[in-house]
């Protein structure tokens, strides 16, 4: 009844919406902060400059900010109507933190955004001021509450099954909000905003500067970006790495795929640079390798073992059979039939139940599965290794060359004091406003593909997640997202290059060092 | 921690505020988009004034769709579950059109020409006026009743798909629910206008204020008349104690003209209706006599008891199954667990006025007339 194609075009469908939301939502976490550090500098200094500065800036953002919106809504709609069985199963924990999302941040967020657009003459400098500080801790609140939200379907603690209501339950609220998984995500996400935003800035002031326009503006905007920049690299390795200990040990699956780490290597495990990896065959084809750097990365010493990949197999085979026994129990029990035997091995292992639910998938008879069919799910078990092995260095890469031109920029700027001169560099420098996010698309796409084959992770296989649709509806849906999403970011593409076209309006002449044209 | 069924019952309340919150805020400035070709028609200047009314406040407004939705998806996550999926097409519309209102908002001020900002306009009004509708629509099916129901595992299926599910939604009666939606928002819609603008503008929106106000009227009483005529869902029994299938155990009839059963059982309830009527009137009344600030509270108290009148037709149900009784979703069995509700409970307590105090606020400090003279596109 639920048919493969259906599955997968949710499954496509909440990537590509999602995936395009967070174009514009990392620009939003972080130019909410600038454009309030901008003006935070006018109201100190009284320069008008910065308050021109304050307005452009403000002005790109409320064009980004306006799409961020539109695209957000369909995030909520979709966990419904698309993912009704995942709202059904899990619903009474995770709709708490969206719910909180909307009462804590949105409102803040989105009454205060109105008042920063045409409350200029409304507002006290300093009233203002605070109208704009209001404003970016309402978006960077809103981050916060959808990544606890997140964090839980990485390491869903705090909640325990209920076989009367089949769902999952909240047990522990301030478990869930101060989730050491959640935090780190939270803050790893905020930097990366920080880092798409500050490169926004650097890159739209590199083509200021190339084309002699704007120079002052253009030059302290890029100061202020610079050092936004790099903290938010220092921020987002921080808790990269943080990410990185705790994927090992609460999903030492996407771990050993992200590293394509097949074989439990002997202590400091070698890191693979390069690899070809094989999901078939559990092994890759080529690989080169750098000696103990994984074992450093993933555990911080020299002597613990990083789990591969066929060893995690090994072990969720035990899981999928101890998930099998557990859900046969319990359909016995919510049929009425159970005897005391039942419940117990129910009570023994509802922890694995997530892994019978994952066998039904691939057992013909659920309440007899046979050997083969077990083997076959533990093997369907951990996520696309080659995807998670991508993603991750894609990523890197990307924080790689952002790293290299911003320290560049900065060494031409504030020491060489001729950045306005080097043409050649200012056309590469432009080139950053893309590279964050790449990046931030891979990570997300790390974190989630290497999450699979699980919705929630060892809880709900990603397959029994959806709502009963048919394939012609998610279909049909799919393509107007697509469509109306193209012409959308076609809209707003158009209107950001107009807007960097037509420049920052400019109060006093003598503010922006009579210097523009 | 209270007891589960009052807190159920808090919760009932606290998402119909919620809901009332959405059509009072929103509900307006949707309404004033819908409204801004018919009173300003190719004024631009006029239009940017209107707009300009609603600019600093419509995201905020937004945010009691999204609070509402969240709420429901924390507290009655089943409803969340089988409404949004079984209505798919519905959702996917307002969605499609809720799109267009940010980018118009935004994008309307960064051209130059006047095709410009006549189409972001049209956008602005097709965005408002398909939500308008389909809430109204959404309420009128539920009160006849929706095809969804659930298996064994406790998984949501809704009868049909793409239009086979999509056209049966749009039958007469859920059509007149949406009518009167759309003509009570209007309502509230036309009287901001008024309080926030001057001259030829105001005028003209008091007529729409009249014509509206009074069409809302007639059409909520004839619906209630049509209602009168519906089958109505009765709770026997709730499942039995121990019941592993909590929400398919329980004993559900349905019964011929049953839907206003609880007027009948609770006389004193059919005040609401009466109430909803004559706020109503009250604010096309005082909209006459010149006072549209007592206008618009008469009619936010309307709309909020014209969907109290629906929710307390349809209590202890939320979600009615027209196809297998025993599914429909109801306050006892649809809501999360005890200890979710109370936690989100405490949090709504907490946070809602905080919410509330600073939207006030923000509504004070951008108060006053703007004629089309001093509208400023920004």
């Amino acid at each position: 009844m639920i048919s493969e194609a259906m599955v997968e075009l949710s499954r496509w469908q909440f990537a590509v919406t999602s995936m395009y939301h967070f174009i514009f939502v990392p620009l939003t976490l972080g130019l909410s902060w600038m454009v309030f550090i901008m003006e935070l500098i006018y109201v100190r200094t009284g320069n008008v400059l910065y308050k021109d500065m304050t307005r452009f800036w403000g002005k790109l953002f409320g064009i980004n900010f306006a799409i961020g919106v539109a695209t957000g809504i369909t995030m909520e709609f979709e966990f419904g109507t698309n993912w009704s069985n995942y709202s059904h199963y899990v619903g009474d924990i995770f709709g708490a933190p969206l719910a909180i999302e909307g009462l804590l941040a949105f409102f803040l967020e989105s009454t205060f955004i109105g008042l920063f657009f045409t409350g200029w003459n409304r507002f006290s400098k300093k009233g203002h001021l605070t109208v704009t500080f209001l404003t970016a801790l309402g978006s960077n609140l809103s981050a916060m509450w959808i990544l606890i939200a997140n964090g839980w379907m990485q390491y869903p603690e705090f909640a325990q099954f209920s076989p009367e209501k089949m769902r999952m339950e909240m047990v522990d609220f301030f478990g869930l909000v101060t989730s050491p998984v959640a935090q780190v995500k939270f803050a790893h996400t905020v930097c990366s905003g920080y880092i798409t935003a500050a490169c926004f800035i650097i890159g739209i002031s590199a083509f200021f500067m190339l084309k002699k326009r704007h120079l002052l503006l253009a030059k302290r905007s890029m100061t202020v970006a610079i050092a936004f920049c790099l903290c938010g690299m220092g921020g987002s390795a921080l808790t990269g790495d943080l990410s990185a200990l705790q994927v090992t040990e609460h999903q030492p699956a996407k771990l050993a795929a992200m590293e394509a780490e097949f074989e439990t290597q002997e202590p400091p495990a070698a890191w693979n640079l390069l690899a070809l990896p094989s999901q078939d065959n559990l092994d890759n084809y080529i690989s080169i390798r750098i000696p103990a750097l994984l074992g450093l990365i993933a555990t911080h010493s020299l002597d613990t073992p990083v789990k591969g990949l066929r060893d995690i197999v090994a072990e969720n085979e035990v899981r999928v059979s101890n998930g099998a026994a557990a859900l046969n129990a319990l359909n016995k029990m919510r049929a009425g039939e159970a005897t005391d035997e039942d419940k117990a091995v129910f009570a023994e292992h509802q922890d694995d139940l997530g892994y019978g639910l994952l066998l039904t998938t691939y057992a013909r008879d659920i309440s007899n599965p046979t050997a083969g069919e077990i083997k076959t799910a533990a093997h369907e078990s951990i996520p696309p290794v080659f995807i998670s092995f991508v993603s991750f260095r894609a990523m890197m890469t990307m924080v790689g060359l952002i790293g290299i031109l911003t320290l560049a920029a900065a060494f031409f700027l504030w020491y060489k004091r001729d950045l306005v001169e080097r043409d050649k560099f200012l056309k590469v420098l432009i080139c950053i406003i893309p590279l964050p996010f790449i990046a931030c698309e891979f990570g997300w796409i790390l974190a989630e593909v290497g999450r699979q084959p699980w919705a929630i992770q060892d809880i709900l296989p990603t397959v029994l997640a959806t709502s009963s649709l048919t394939a012609v509806d998610v279909g049909l849906s799919l393509l107007c997202f697509i469509g109306i999403y193209s012409l959308f970011l076609f809209i707003e593409l158009t209107l950001m290059y107009k807007a960097v076209q037509k420049g920052p309006e400019i109060s006093s002449a003598d503010a922006h060092g009579g210097v523009y044209a | 921690m209270l007891d589960y069924e009052t807190l159920q019952a808090i919760w009932w309340v606290l998402i119909g505020l919620l809901l009332i919150g959405f059509a009072v805020t929103n509900g307006m400035d949707m309404a004033v988009s819908v409204l801004l070709f018919p009173l300003c028609g190719g004024n631009r200047a006029e239009r940017s004034a209107v707009i300009s009314t609603i600019v600093p406040h419509w995201d905020g407004n937004q945010v009691w769709l999204i609070t509402a939705g969240g709420a429901i998806f924390a507290a009655w996550p089943e409803v969340y579950a089988a409404s949004f999926s079984g209505l798919y097409w519905a959702m996917l519309l307002v969605l499609f059109a809720i799109w267009l209102r940010p980018l118009a908002f935004d994008y309307r001020n960064h051209g130059e020409s006047e095709r410009w900002y006549r189409n972001w306009d049209l956008a602005l009004t097709v965005g408002s006026f398909v939500p308008m509708l389909i809430f109204g629509v959404a309420f009128g099916n539920l009160l006849q009743g929706l095809p969804f129901w659930a298996d064994d595992n406790m998984r949501w299926h809704y009868e049909g798909y793409f239009l086979s599910a999509l056209l049966p939604l749009l039958n007469p009666f859920a059509l007149l629910c949406g009518l009167v939606s759309v003509l009570m928002l209007l309502t509230q819609g036309s009287l901001w206008i008024q309080l926030r603008t001057v001259d030829a503008i105001a005028c003209r929106a008091r007529k729409f204020t009249l014509i509206c106000g009074l069409a809302t009227v007639v059409l909520f009483l004839i619906a209630g008349i049509i209602a009168y005529g519906l089958p109505g869902w009765q709770l026997d029994a709730p499942a039995p104690y121990g019941s592993y299938n909590v929400i398919t155990d329980k004993t559900v009839s349905v019964i011929e003209h049953g839907l206003f059963a609880n007027y009948v059982r609770l006389p004193v309830v059919i005040i609401v209706p009466v109430l909803a009527t004559l706020f109503m009137l009250l604010s096309v009344w005082h909209s006459f006599k010149g006072r549209p600030g007592k206008g618009i509270i008469f009619s936010s108290l309307g709309i909020a008891f014209t969907i109290i009148t629906a929710g307390a037709a349809l209590f202890p149900f939320v979600m009615p199954s027209s196809v297998d009784p025993a599914s429909s979703l109801t306050v006892w069995d649809a809501t999360s667990s005890q200890f979710t509700l109370n936690v989100m409970l405490y949090t709504v307590i907490i946070l809602l006025p905080i919410a509330l105090a600073y939207t006030v606020y923000a509504y004070m400090r951008m108060w006053g007339k703007v004629s089309a003279a001093d509208s400023i596109e920004h």
